[in-house]
């Protein structure tokens, strides 16, 4: 399957932030196709083994990319039946207005995000965003027939079929980071080809966007010599400064900063130059908001790197990512694996 | 469905090719003449068994409320303006379809990440938005956009809950599929059925129409506001979804004829239809064109809720339809035998 038509699943499943078992399900599959050992952890994560080519060499590397999205949560239902809500990370209130949304009770349950009409409201109110708490889901069922379905904290996401756009583009919710799992399957398929010592654990991570969770448990598990995560970055468009964005379709952005090991920086900085892998550099001065802050300080530390795909609109429901730009970051990163094959760790990220 | 097929077609005032050919495929084997004027409203033609010269005219628009493409920027993003009234907060994270082409483009905006605490609780305006097709320079938008081409809300067709409807659109395609649903009767007087265009950007086409066909009774079917929802004291509510088609007393345009209106309400309340009155006097329809066609028509209007109405989510009740078609049938029937200049219901 192409990694588009891949992701294009990956993107319409639901998986909030502590609910990942839909998404889990659709990864698990995939990972199982390519990989050696597939388990999932206490917290849900999805660990998966592709075991190196050299039995003798035991170095393992991790490669993570978080599977949880950002989402909703009942909060009320009202006595007219209307569902009262909050948000599961980081969710941009103004963008949440007339969209239609899945609860997912004990069925799937349609509904429409509704507001005050505009003619009631006040001039003022009008020149304001709309919140959170004047927001309400409109299910069209009454109170009793809701809560037969519905309970509260049930968690809700927003009903958007993933689109195609022109040249390489795409758009869909839950690309952040449904496009860093994507490139980890494509990093897995390059991997059949490209002989590589080391033992890679694939890591769907949940709870990313709630706190890092799921990448601390997991790294505690597997305890790697390296730690890679693969994550979105802020996308270029001309309303944002270009120092705080990356642009799409130029390829992978290296990250950079105190998140980072610098000699993996340059490891991957190596590789794109001799492969011809177009890249770009993300500066990330303290965190990296990232799993790879949570796998660098697991147990005694890991060295750790990080792979960030550009995204415009992070965090709404039409967040756009450019296929290449996918493929090109599971490239890098496979060819990168094979790198250090005949590297000696210690020496190599020596101090 | 009728419904499904009118409101997933595509209609911006000013461009309502698409849900034109749909509207003339639905009827045309169902009038007795139609012909599109030359604004691009709608007239079919029922004969009349027995009184051909007495004329009733059922109206309803079919544009939409939309977007329209006014600049390509460097970047390859479009900038638009609004065709009608709309809410540009509704607009935010949205997929649209823009041309005769329909290519997909969204409606993007900064991270939140990336916004200052001012900046979230400031209401964007649609000069701060613009679409993205995924391009990346002017070059290749302008090769598959052109200025002026119609944007248009993606949004399909969806029953949920307890028999409602989701769609864009429904302001007024729901009138669109009542006046379809209503030529399959036969009457005594000619029954015209007018499908306007323009009128969410000042009743234009009603106004071409009703001249053209000057009838002696108009009657005007609409998808209204409806705003029975959390936020809104219950004297607030312009109309309560599924409580009954909504009967017209006075708008912003147009006071509806006193007979057309009680008549209408009576008939509701005689054979026990759901039936409501609708209480803003807020906007304005195709009635405010008609009534002051020429010597002036006798013109009511009939509704049908609609919550969330401008937005790409409009959500109506099946109950409501089906309640009007049964009010405008009693209606119709009623009329018959009047002498229309002397009708009083």
């Amino acid at each position: 399957m192409l990694i588009e038509n891949i992701l294009e699943k990956l993107s319409n499943v639901s998986g909030v932030s502590g609910s990942e078992i839909k998404a889990s399900s659709l990864i698990d599959e995939i990972f199982k196709k390519t990989c050696d050992k597939v388990k999932i952890d206490a917290l849900g994560n999805i660990i998966a083994l592709k075991s190196g080519n050299n039995r003798t060499n035991n170095r393992k590397i991790m490669i993570a990319a978080h599977m949880d999205e950002i989402g909703l949560m009942v909060k009320n239902i009202d006595k007219s039946g209307f569902l009262q809500f909050i948000n599961v990370g980081g969710i941009d209130e103004r963008t949440l207005l007339a969209q239609e949304v899945i609860v997912h009770g004990k069925n799937d349950i349609f509904g429409i995000i509704g507001a005050k009409p505009p003619h009631l409201q006040k001039k003022e109110e009008q020149n304001k965003s709309t919140r959170m708490e004047d927001l309400y889901i409109d299910i069209g069922l009454s109170e009793k027939d809701a809560r037969k379905q519905i309970s509260i904290g049930d968690f809700i996401t927003i009903n958007r079929s993933f689109t195609y756009l022109k040249g390489k583009s795409v758009s869909g919710k839950a690309l952040d980071n449904r496009a860093g799992i994507a490139a980890i399957i494509q990093c897995m398929k390059e991997l059949k080809y490209i002989k590589h010592y080391l033992d890679v654990y694939f890591v769907a991570t949940v709870q990313e966007e709630v706190g890092l969770r799921g990448a601390t448990t997991s790294s505690f598990n597997i305890i790697p010599d390296i730690g890679i995560a693969i994550d979105v970055g802020h996308g270029r468009t001309p309303d944002l400064a270009k120092e705080d964005t990356i642009e799409l379709g130029k390829g992978p952005a290296i990250a950079l900063g105190a998140n980072i090991h610098p000699k993996i920086y340059k490891r991957l900085v190596d590789i794109a130059k001799e492969y011809n892998i177009p890249y770009q550099i993300e500066v990330n001065p303290s965190s990296s908001g990232t799993d790879a802050w949570a796998i660098q300080v697991t147990q005694s530390g890991v060295p750790t790197g990080l792979l960030s795909i550009p995204l415009r609109y992070m965090h709404t429901s039409v967040e756009l990512a450019n296929i290449n730009d996918i493929k090109l970051t599971g490239r890098l990163l496979a060819l990168f694996i094979a790198s250090i094959n005949d590297t000696d760790l210690e020496e190599w990220l020596c101090y | 469905m009728l419904l499904k097929k009118l409101t997933e077609a595509i209609g911006v005032s000013g461009g309502e090719h698409e849900v034109r050919s749909v509207i003339v495929k639905e009827i045309t084997d169902k009038v007795d003449h139609m012909y599109i004027d030359k604004i691009g409203n709608i007239i079919a033609y029922k004969k009349g068994n027995k009184n051909p010269n007495k004329r009733v005219m059922l109206s309803a628009h079919m544009d939409e409320v939309g977007l329209i493409v006014v600049n390509i920027e460097d970047s390859g993003l479009i900038k638009f303006k609004s065709v009608g009234g709309i809410d540009p907060r509704v607009l935010l994270s949205k997929i649209v379809y823009i041309g005769e082409n329909f290519i997909s483009g969204v409606i993007g905006t900064k991270a939140i990440h990336l916004q200052e605490i001012e900046e979230r609780k400031k209401a964007l305006k649609i000069k701060d938005l613009y679409i993205d097709i995924g391009t990346s320079n002017k070059e290749e938008t302008e090769n598959l956009i052109n200025i002026g081409d119609y944007i248009a809300f993606n949004s399909k067709y969806i029953e949920f809950g307890n028999n409602l409807i989701k769609a864009k659109a429904l302001d007024d395609r729901v009138g669109c599929a009542i006046l379809i649903e209503m030529l399959d009767k036969e009457y005594d007087f000619s029954l015209y059925t007018i499908f306007t265009v323009q009128e969410e950007v000042g009743l234009r086409g009603a106004k071409v129409a009703a001249f053209h066909v000057n009838p002696d009774i108009a009657l005007v079917v609409e998808g209204t506001t409806c705003s029975d929802v959390p936020g809104t004291e219950s004297h607030e509510y312009a109309t309560r979804l599924g409580e009954g088609p909504a009967i017209s007393i006075m708008d912003a345009a147009s006071y509806s004829d006193k007979d057309i209106a009680k008549t209408l309400y009576q008939i509701g309340i005689d054979n026990n239809i759901p039936v409501q009155y609708k209480k803003t006097t807020f906007g304005g329809n195709d009635s405010g064109a008609i009534h002051l066609t020429k010597e002036g028509i006798r013109t009511g209007a009939i509704s049908i809720p609609c919550r969330y109405i401008h937005s790409p989510s409009s959500v109506m009740n099946k109950n409501d339809y089906y309640n009007c078609i049964k009010i405008i049938n009693l209606f119709l029937e009623k009329i018959e035998g009047e002498d229309f200049h002397g009708f009083h219901g």
